[in-house]
């Protein structure tokens, strides 16, 4: 799957979920924890979702704010975590 | 002894050592104290005089600990708020406590609006940092004084401190905290209250100026406030983080900086408890402690086997006078659901309905007496007068705490239940009526309850009931962005549920006694009729 879909996907499953649909201007590097969108229990959900979605093992290690605290990052490292399971 | 001179001290006698850690930055003692003597003097240039309130709306940062002593020190009494506070709420705070200040940033979530200003009366100047264009123009055509902190921070003079104002059962903060009437009430601690408590908990903690603490729950809450001022008391370093979003970071903070100090909440324990933490090791950490709410006896087992060397302290206390208790460490083994007896310097017992006490095995609602018991809540003579009530003493007013415990032979003691309503979600309070409240303002919603569900990371999630009118179109999405845009994180419904109507007591009133009763959906599984 092209990052750019799941980059889409993971900005609308942030705007549901953490925004409950708002119209709020979220670009894809704003920080989600800056933001005030996540908290200990969103990066869980977060986790779930991915885990979810896209078949992958979010290993404890992994859940960094350089792999989950932007839609930009969050999708970069789906797709590296799919490239290295395919 | 006044709280400002926890950092006076601290900066004469270690004036070189790092006090606080935040993100990249490493402060010492010496620069905190003229950081905050600084601001201090801008404080007092822009009119705050002796008694004066000022709101410090900041995330975790240096800042908030300038903004928090700098207002000691210009002689006014701090107001930390939630950084998640929304606008209505902050304009309830401000004008309830009539603030005369406010220090905040731009940024991230910050400032949370532009609109409000004109409805908020008694601010005259804002202290902001990053301030934009625009910003500083809506605020000035309001009628504020901006003072972008950045000019404050460069001002070279003015590194010595402002006289002294204040003498010690002076006011030095208002920390709000949920009320059972849905309206947040300040709860007004002088210095004394302070300096009392913090030297009751250093004491039992052992605290030195070797310690290390990390602190990663907001200033607002008073458990994460005294880990600041108990740290600058006696000399040591507080790693100041800003949430537990990232437990990796967190823990890999605890190893770098050589922190001796953890203090926790459950949810964080049942965070740290769904990882591996096999890999790490922590040859300083010294202690950890946890409040809020009690933690579950499967997580202090495995608490215990993780960190083998490390004291667990179960402790319990309500805003209202800090701490009330905790369990000495030896004692978490042999007494795992106690948390613990009165700390030094305070009395704690139990009464009965009439106000006498009680004996070992019967449950009484818990008084507490000591130099740490709050002066009452602000402008709020009705409730405080609910709270606290005559003592053993002639004229002395001793602490109604309105949580039920028992107390074992050797005094012991162990959590019943609260006599309100109040629900524990991570370890903060929420007034029911509070989100009740606010859901109820949504247009073609008849009836709401608002009850506590039990959760294995949360401790209670927040579950909102609806009853809606008629021919009523409103979704769960709808309930959630509505009670976003006005409720602080911690208290957002985690399950909303729609029904035809909510079941009532005999004389009509909704019970939530039937409501919680019943069997609970876990709180991931979100049920809607819509």
């Amino acid at each position: 799957m092209p990052t750019r879909d799941i980059e889409r996907e993971v900005h609308s499953f942030v705007i549901s979920n953490f925004l409950f649909d708002q119209s709020v201007d979220l670009e894809p590097d704003d920080s989600l924890l800056d933001k005030g969108l996540i908290d200990s229990t969103g990066v869980i959900e977060l986790v779930d979702f991915l885990e979810e979605r896209y078949a992958i093992k979010v290993e404890d290690d992994e859940v960094i704010p350089a792999n989950l605290d932007s839609v930009r990052n969050v999708a970069k490292y789906v797709d590296r975590k799919l490239t290295r399971v395919a | 002894m006044q709280v400002e001179e926890f950092l006076e001290n601290s900066a004469r006698q270690y004036p070189n050592k790092v006090a606080l850690i935040v993100g990249e930055e490493r402060l010492t003692y010496r620069q905190i104290d003229e950081e905050s003597n600084r601001l201090a003097h801008a404080l007092i240039a822009a009119g705050v005089v002796r008694g004066d309130r000022v709101v410090t709306f900041l995330p975790n940062s240096a800042l908030a600990v300038f903004a928090i002593f700098a207002t000691l020190k210009a002689g006014a009494v701090f107001v930390v708020l939630n950084p998640t506070t929304k606008p209505d709420k902050l304009t309830y705070i401000l004008n309830n406590c009539r603030a005369s200040a406010m220090i905040t940033c731009s940024g991230g979530r910050f400032p949370p609006d532009l609109t409000s200003w004109t409805q908020r009366p008694h601010l005259r100047s804002v202290f902001m940092l990053g301030a934009s264009e625009v910003q500083t123009a809506t605020l000035r055509s309001a009628g504020k004084s901006l003072i972008p902190v950045e000019e404050v921070r460069q001002d070279t003079r003015n590194i010595q401190p402002p006289s002294k104002k204040c003498i010690d059962i002076d006011l030095a903060a208002l920390i709000y905290t949920s009320g059972s009437t849905g309206q947040p009430k300040g709860v007004m601690v002088t210095h004394l209250n302070i300096v009392s408590a913090a030297t009751s908990i250093t004491t039992y903690l052992e605290n030195t100026a070797d310690d290390v603490v990390i602190n990663m729950l907001p200033l607002a809450f008073d458990y994460g406030l005294y880990q600041l001022l108990m740290m600058f008391m006696v000399g040591g370093t507080l790693v100041l983080h800003d949430s537990f979003a990232f437990p990796n970071v967190v823990i890999e903070k605890i190893i770098r900086e050589r922190v001796t100090g953890f203090p926790i909440v459950p949810t964080v324990s049942a965070l740290l408890l769904q990882m591996d933490l096999s890999k790490y090791t922590f040859p300083n950490l010294r202690y950890i402690t946890n409040t809020a709410a009690a933690l579950p006896v499967e997580h202090i087992r495995k608490l215990r086997a993780l960190f083998p060397q490390v004291k667990l302290y179960s402790m319990y206390g309500l805003t209202e006078c800090k701490r009330v208790s905790y369990l000495p460490p030896e004692q978490v083994d042999i007494r795992p659901t106690s948390v613990g007896r009165g700390m030094p310097n305070e009395e704690v017992y139990l009464v009965d309905k009439n106000g006498n006490r009680v004996a070992p095995g019967v449950a009484g609602e818990l008084v507490i007496r000591g130099a740490n018991v709050m002066k009452g809540y602000w402008e709020l003579p009705e409730e405080t007068a609910r709270c606290l009530k005559p003592g053993p003493l002639p004229e002395e007013k001793v602490l109604y705490s309105g949580d039920l415990f028992r107390a074992d032979e050797e005094g012991y003691l162990y959590f019943i239940g609260r006599k309100d309503d109040i629900i524990k979600t991570r370890g903060e309070k929420v007034s029911p009526r509070e989100v009740e409240d606010v859901i109820y303002a949504m247009d073609g919603v008849t009836e709401v309850a608002v009850i506590g569900v039990p959760d294995p990371i949360l401790g209670n999630a927040i579950k909102a009931v609806l009853a809606l009118r008629s021919g009523a179109q409103i979704t769960r999405q709808d309930v959630l962005r509505h009670c976003s845009s006005r409720l602080e994180d911690f208290m957002m419904p985690r399950i909303v549920e729609f029904r035809e109507s909510l079941p009532k007591t005999e004389s009509g009133k909704i019970s939530k006694r039937m409501l919680a009763s019943e069997p609970q959906d876990s709180a991931d599984v979100v049920t809607s009729a819509v």
